[in-house]
């Protein structure tokens, strides 16, 4: 792999940068490997760059019916955060966080991960309530988080509205300093190009179509470019969890629905962190080019078209201008949306599955980006050694059975 | 120097207009576009690029104008990111440049050209990875050079509005096309609507010279608006962007009210459109060729140059080279000439169309195979490098480019909603396979560059789709007779770029080079979504309207394949940025959602309650004396109700009615308990599961009548109550004859809570009987109270004795009134939510969504012995699982704290071990914590790891701010456990 630093760029410019060789091969399908993984997005990929990197296991093929980070990573406003309530989540996710802390210079790819803080603001005296359990449970598990009265909030946003007599007058905050963004492409890419420097195949244009079994076992799949045999298959579709089980002859606990976002247009800097408000259901960060990147909750009806209905974006505009009064002039300048897929107690899936030797890790939601290389960490494990890692044991599909579900949901109505 | 024509234009001289630039005071007309008047003060340098602060001028004419951006207006009213091309001017207009440190003529930053070469596409994912944790270092330097547009420092003065339309046939796009077609619908009954970017009606008629019936067009265009304006079943919205096209024929609009009517109340108006029929005439827009140092303020689109002679009667240069590769620049050149300006044209082809060649004079100068290879001039262009195909080359002076390579039709509407695209071989680029029902593009955005074929287009599927919509026809439009037409870009032969030294910018607005597009492929990223991506390529504002075909282009020349075999990226909305205001409309401010308050509220805001937010519903939280803080005036209100008589104003709870024979069928499946042996006038507590077998409400329902029951929910629950039995009634319970309606706003409720409480109802009035034996515990009773029809319900929750007295919400205020008259007799004494809290919370009562979190079974709460055994309901069987029978789940527990003065936070965590270093195991939390006065002493509640069986044992509540606080577990309920006094 070349190394990318800001010395060979200086050496490439001498060449005009001719001498940049391509960021992962173009690869073709072989007949057979030993680890398939269907689904290129940020999770697919990191999972296949630990399978070869810590597991030594590089016969992998990463299968993508379009083109990598072409589904929600690359549609995701990119919040990365750790402080969940709950412990497995808190688990999970601080591991993610970890791994984000060091990622750019393990897999040599600037992913621009941005620890500029997360504010989660509380509206009523049950929101602040629920902040305070949050964070001292972020605290005692070793999650970094402090809560925040107004004038704290005011003094990281200095713009936001804390009139008292507004509607969700802001009564304070979680405040979670080493949380932030990153840029959504370069996780795919810098992951992509890592695998494939340790040998795993990435093929894009490669739909899967349906899943070989043989007694219970799974052999192989069907796909766009032909049958492609492998030992184990790895399933990691987000927004289509239910298209591959039902190929797979399963069905799962998980609901799709849309999710939208949008951007402004590029402003000078004006918001230095990201700012989420579940009551009111808004959040909002500016990316490094300036555009303010703003989201909501899911839209209620579900469904496969990457659109979701105006009037859900209407009424987050109106939590936006309610909040961010000084925004009321800027322009919107690109709206879109993905297909999230939500497991009713609205953690993942990441566990074996009826089919031996098919595992999926799927249904994280609105809320997956920020997992992207814990998930990847812990499926790795999961797909080399057929049993989960410590960390994802508790997201196993069982758990829909038992009743041992990790209910952030409920817990604190955290989304994204 | 003026740049002005002497005349012509659709400009109003008569109405000059001051406006400045960059602190410079000067005049344009009304009529003008803020571009059109800089360029008439012979400005074309307006900004720098962003990445290598390169000198950028005017180069568009409408959307796609990639460099001139400005910040229009200050303080809180100011506005970013402004395409001067798209703003009329106005008196007073203020407009400034912002990339330019300290000045745009002298910008420090533009050193960073110099280290172009290191800062090749994606050069950030390769560097600045070092030291770890750096990032948010460069950040701070890179993020203040990216960016653009100022943010207004106040709240915005202006008014926005929104509007619903619905109507036979939408018609967006006011050129020849979309009037012939909205001409065409006149007296057919069908309700129509024309919409039209602009503030003038016209599109390219207005830079043409083309004749209609022989006379200038113009004399069409007026008849035809006259015809319009006149014609009732017609609505016009000029100055109106259909930004986006969405299902079922759904779209969205922006009205720039302001720019027909100065002084309007709204500046924007949002449109939500829903047509049967979708016409789409939305336009074209020519794209320029790329070729090295191809971005000098100077270089415009050849029909930007027209526009500019035609309509707004401005000559942006004197000295100009026209450079084409097809017949649609010959009409700029002919106008250059026709307004003084010298002209060589450099056509890329072996020859020009027949017609494009008649347009201009036989002196003229073109160069046929022949590109400009290259430009010079800094912040002005001064002149090109000219290279034939024999080799030779030629350098000239000019102080204009312009340039053609060809029409892009606008196609975004039409691909907003996922319709289809083909590559046009003839126009290079692509046009709508118009495959979307009852929408059909025409006119230039389907790729038809004639007046006529426009024309008949319009008249034509005006007529198609009037007859789908069983209209009989109207108008038969007479088409006018089109002469003197320019030549199209027809003979076109592809030219993408030039090849040569230089920067060849594809992307201006985000400095991307043609190199770039390259790199980007060498590197793997082969995908159009990838190039784009990797390569920023149709980021900018513009949205790749100015760039995105000739990358497409680009990229099939470098990997060889055709432009369909790539494709297009997606087409989002927006087609134009869009106010944020706008979309709000007036749900702002008071209006953004509606904050509810009780019958009573007034008398609480006298008394000098402080509220607090509960759902949507203001409620009185406590009511300090003077002097007093929360805790003392809670104690206060607490012990008088204990000793006499405390009031609550409950109207906010939420109260649903059901009626049907299948009512007591629908409440045995939502409730977790049995509802058969309720009889008429008595109540019962009920808890409602949701599927997983977690509480998510409960409250008391009342037998009001054989098939008639009243529900209680929690206050913020009513709304989620009602639409989760709705749901279940309407796709599980089809079958099941009920009707739910909810009555929470009709009635005002006021408890009465304490040993008094029956002697005040009764000095207050009532024909009911209120004594235990007549109205037992857990019943209601209907009568008159103070002469109004009421039901009064003894339930508790405050553990006292309490008559809860409802009357229509008219009465409640009155009735309120005069329970605190007679009632200072009894020492009534008003109490709030906090109060309440303390009350139900020394009785060991939950409130869900305070205590229960939507992960707390019934099992937890101990309430095992509230779920049937006899009968199912929703849940249930999920709390067979075996998890939730597991002895060590969290269950409820009272907290004492060892201190009885230190009240916990509520949130605190509880641990076992204060010592113990991160990651802590935690054994639970506490949910509802207070000073209990009735106990006399702090009390919480919460849960514990199997805590029902910990009673007794020792537990540290943990809190980041409060620290550590040592705990006993106790049993939930501390006050009267018998439950003697609510029964009396
Ligand atoms: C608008 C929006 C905002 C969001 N904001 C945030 C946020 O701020 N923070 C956060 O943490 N999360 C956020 N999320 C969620 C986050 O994007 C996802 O959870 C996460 O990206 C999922 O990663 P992935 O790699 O599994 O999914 P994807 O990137 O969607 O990858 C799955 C891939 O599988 C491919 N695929 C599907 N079917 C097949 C098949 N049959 N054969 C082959 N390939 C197939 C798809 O094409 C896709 O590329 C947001 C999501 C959306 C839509």
């Amino acid at each position: 792999m070349q190394n990318y630093s800001i010395f060979n760029l200086a050496r490439h410019a001498l060449g005009g940068h001719r001498g940049w060789k391509p960021a992962w091969r173009e690869a073709t399908p072989k007949p057979r490997y030993k680890v398939i993984i269907v689904g290129g997005g940020g999770h697919g990929l990191a999972t296949a760059y630990y399978l070869a990197k810590v597991h030594g296991i590089r016969d992998v093929a990463v299968l993508e019916k379009g083109w990598i980070g072409g589904g929600n990573t690359g549609r995701n406003t990119t919040i990365v955060r750790s402080n969940y309530l709950w412990d497995a989540s808190a688990a999970l996710y601080e591991k993610s966080l970890q791994l984000w802390e060091g990622l750019s210079q393990d897999i040599n790819y600037n992913v621009m991960f941005s620890q500029r803080g997360v504010l989660n603001l509380g509206h009523n005296l049950q929101d602040m309530r629920d902040i305070r359990r949050r964070v001292n449970a972020n605290q005692l598990n070793g999650v970094d988080g402090e809560v925040l009265d107004t004038a704290g909030v005011k003094r990281l946003v200095p713009f936001i509205n804390t009139s008292p007599d507004i509607r969700y007058p802001v009564l304070g905050a979680s405040w979670q300093p080493r949380a932030g963004i990153a840029r959504h492409d370069a996780v795919a890419w810098g992951y992509a190009r890592a695998a494939d420097s340790l040998g795993v195949d990435i093929i894009e244009n490669c739909e899967v179509t349906g899943v070989r079994r043989d007694n219970g076992k799974v052999t192989g799949v069907e796909t766009t470019r032909g049958v492609i045999e492998a030992d184990r298959v790895g399933v990691v579709v987000a927004g289509h969890a239910g298209v591959l089980a039902e190929m797979a002859g399963f069905r799962l606990p998980i609901e799709s629905h849309p999710l939208q976002a949008l951007v402004s247009e590029p402003l000078k800097p004006i918001l230095d962190t990201v700012v989420m408000s579940n009551a009111i259901h808004v959040y909002v960060s500016q990316s490094d080019k300036g555009e303010l990147v703003i989201g909501a909750g899911v839209d209620s009806y579900t469904g496969y078209g990457q659109r979701g209905s105006f009037q859900t974006m209407e009424h987050f505009l109106s939590a936006l201008i309610e909040l961010y009064p000084i925004f009321s002039r800027l322009r919107m300048l690109r709206h879109w949306g993905g297909i999230v897929d939500t497991a009713p107690d609205a953690s993942p899936i990441i566990s074996s599955t009826p089919v031996d030797g098919l595992f999926f890790n799927v249904g994280w939601g609105t809320g997956g980006f920020k997992a992207t290389p814990g998930s990847g960490w812990v499926f790795a494990h999961t797909l080399a050694t057929g049993t989960p890692h410590e960390i994802n044991a508790p997201f196993s599909l069982e758990r829909f059975h038992s009743g041992a579900l990790v209910d952030e949901h409920g817990a604190a109505a955290v989304a994204h | 120097m003026t740049c002005r024509l002497n005349q012509g234009g659709v400009i109003d001289r008569s109405k000059p207009l001051n406006f400045t630039f960059n602190g410079k005071p000067l005049t344009g007309y009304a009529g003008d576009t803020l571009a059109s008047a800089l360029l008439a003060n012979n400005i074309h340098f307006v900004t720098r690029s962003i990445k290598l602060r390169r000198p950028r001028g005017i180069m568009g004419r409408g959307p796609e104008e990639p460099n001139a951006l400005l910040q229009i207006g200050e303080g809180p009213s100011t506005l970013a990111d402004q395409r001067a091309t798209q703003v009329m001017l106005t008196e007073g207009m203020n407009a400034r440049s912002i990339n330019g440190w300290p000045s745009l003529e002298h910008d420090l930053l533009s050193a960073l050209s110099l280290g172009s070469k290191l800062m090749p596409v994606g050069f950030y994912y390769k560097t600045f990875m070092g030291p770890k944790g750096w990032w948010e270092r460069y950040e701070k330097l890179i993020r203040p050079i990216a960016g653009m547009g100022l943010t207004p420092d106040g709240p915005d003065p202006d008014l926005y509005e929104k509007r619903d339309l619905h109507c036979d046939v939408m018609i967006v796009g006011g050129g020849p096309a979309g009037l012939a077609a909205a001409a065409s619908l006149i007296g057919t009954g069908l309700r129509v609507v024309l919409a039209h970017e602009q503030a003038l009606w016209g599109g390219g008629l207005l830079a043409s010279r083309t004749q209609l019936n022989g006379q200038p067009a113009n004399a069409w265009l007026e008849e035809t608006l006259a015809a319009l304006h006149a014609a009732e079943n017609i609505q016009l919205l000029p100055s109106t962007s259909v930004f986006g096209h969405y299902d079922h024929h759904f779209l969205g609009a922006i009205e720039r009210v302001r720019e027909q009517r100065p002084n309007a109340p709204i500046r924007e108006r949002f449109w939500k459109i829903r047509c049967q029929r979708l016409i789409l005439a939305a336009g074209a827009i020519e794209r320029p060729i790329v070729l090295p140092n191809n971005d000098r303020p100077g270089i415009m689109t050849a029909f930007a140059v027209r526009e500019s002679i035609e309509r707004y009667a401005v000559l942006p240069g004197k000295q100009a080279v026209v450079f084409t590769n097809n017949d649609s620049a010959y009409a700029t050149a002919r106008c250059l000439l026709d307004a003084g300006a010298q002209v060589t044209v450099v056509d890329s082809r072996a020859s020009a169309g027949t017609a494009a060649k008649a347009m201009l004079p036989e002196q003229t100068t073109v160069i046929y195979n022949a590109k400009v290879c290259d430009t010079t001039g800094k912040k002005r262009i001064s002149g090109v490098t000219v290279r034939q195909t024999d080799g030779t080359f030629t350098r000239m002076d000019c102080d204009l480019l312009a340039l053609s390579g060809g029409w892009n039709p606008s196609v975004h509407l039409h691909s907003h909603a996922s319709g289809k695209l083909q590559w046009d071989e003839a126009l290079a680029t692509f046009v709508p396979q118009n495959d979307l029902a009852g929408v059909r593009a025409i006119g230039a955005m389907a790729g038809a560059f004639d007046f006529a074929t426009a024309l008949t287009q319009g008249s034509e599927v005006a007529r198609e789709f009037a007859t789908e919509l069983g209209s009989k026809a109207g108008t038969d439009l007479s088409l006018p007779e089109v002469s003197h037409a320019e030549p199209g870009p027809s003979q076109l032969q592809p030219l993408w770029r030039v090849a040569g030294k230089g920067p060849a910018f594809v992307d201006m607005q985000n400095d991307v080079k043609a190199t770039d597009i390259e790199l980007a492929l060498r590197e793997g990223y082969r995908s159009i979504e990838h190039v784009k991506r990797y390569g920023i390529l149709g980021f900018g504002t513009d949205q790749g309207k100015f760039g995105n075909i000739i990358g497409l282009g680009i990229v099939g020349e470098l990997i060889n394949k055709h432009p369909t075999e790539i494709g297009t990226t997606t087409y989002r909305p927006a087609w134009t940025p869009v106010t944020f205001g706008a979309l709000v409309g007036p749900d702002t401010g008071e209006l953004f959602e509606p904050i509810r308050q009780t019958p009573m509220h007034e008398w609480h805001v006298q008394a000098g309650a402080v509220f607090e937010d509960v759902g949507q519903w203001k409620r009185a939280r406590y009511y300090p004396k003077a002097g007093e803080d929360m805790d003392a005036a809670v104690a206060r209100e607490c012990l008088a109700t204990q000793k006499g008589v405390g009031v609550l104003d409950y109207s906010t709870l939420g109260k649903i009615e059901i009626h049907g024979p299948d009512a007591i069928t629908l409440l045995e499946r939502v409730y977790t308990n049995n509802w058969q042996k309720l009889g008429i006038g008595r109540c019962r507590y009920g808890l409602m599961l949701d599927e997983n077998g977690m509480v998510m409400d409960d409250g008391v329902t009342a037998r009001l009548g054989e098939q008639h029951y009243l529900m209680y929910t929690s206050t913020g629950g009513a709304a989620r109550v009602l639409s989760w039995m709705e749901q279940w009634l309407q796709t599980e319970w089809p079958d099941l004859e009920v009707y739910l309606t909810s009555v929470t706003d009709a009635w005002g409720t006021i408890s009465l809570a304490g040993p008094k409480s029956r002697e005040l109802l009764e000095s207050i009035g009532t024909d009911i009987n209120l004594s235990t034996e007549q109205f037992p515990f857990m019943s209601l009773r209907t009568g008159a109270v103070n002469g109004v029809p009421a039901r009064v319900q003894r339930v508790s929750f405050s553990g006292e004795m309490s008559f809860e007295v409802s009357v229509p919400a008219n009465e409640a205020a009155e009735l309120w009134a005069m329970v605190m008259r007679k009632g200072e007799a009894f020492g009534a004494t008003p109490y709030g939510t906090e109060a309440m809290h303390v009350l139900r919370a020394e009785k060991g009562f939950i409130i869900v969504g305070q205590d229960t979190d939507g992960s707390i079974s019934p099992l937890d709460l101990g309430m095992e012995g509230m779920i049937s055994a006899r009968k199912d309901c929703l849940g249930k069987r999920s709390l067979m699982r075996s998890e939730l029978q597991r002895p060590d789940r969290p269950q409820w527990v009272g907290l004492r704290p060892k201190d009885p003065t230190k009240v916990l936070p509520e949130g605190a965590q509880l641990i076992e071990d204060p010592a113990a270093k991160p990651p802590v195991a935690m054994q639970g939390w506490v949910t509802s914590s207070y000073f209990a006065p009735r106990l006399g002493h702090a009390f919480a509640l919460g849960f514990v790891n199997g805590g029902r069986a910990r009673h007794g044992e020792s537990l540290y509540a943990w809190d980041a701010d409060a620290g550590v606080i040592p705990v006993e577990i106790t049993q939930p309920v501390q006050y009267d456990p018998e439950g003697g006094r609510q029964r009396d």
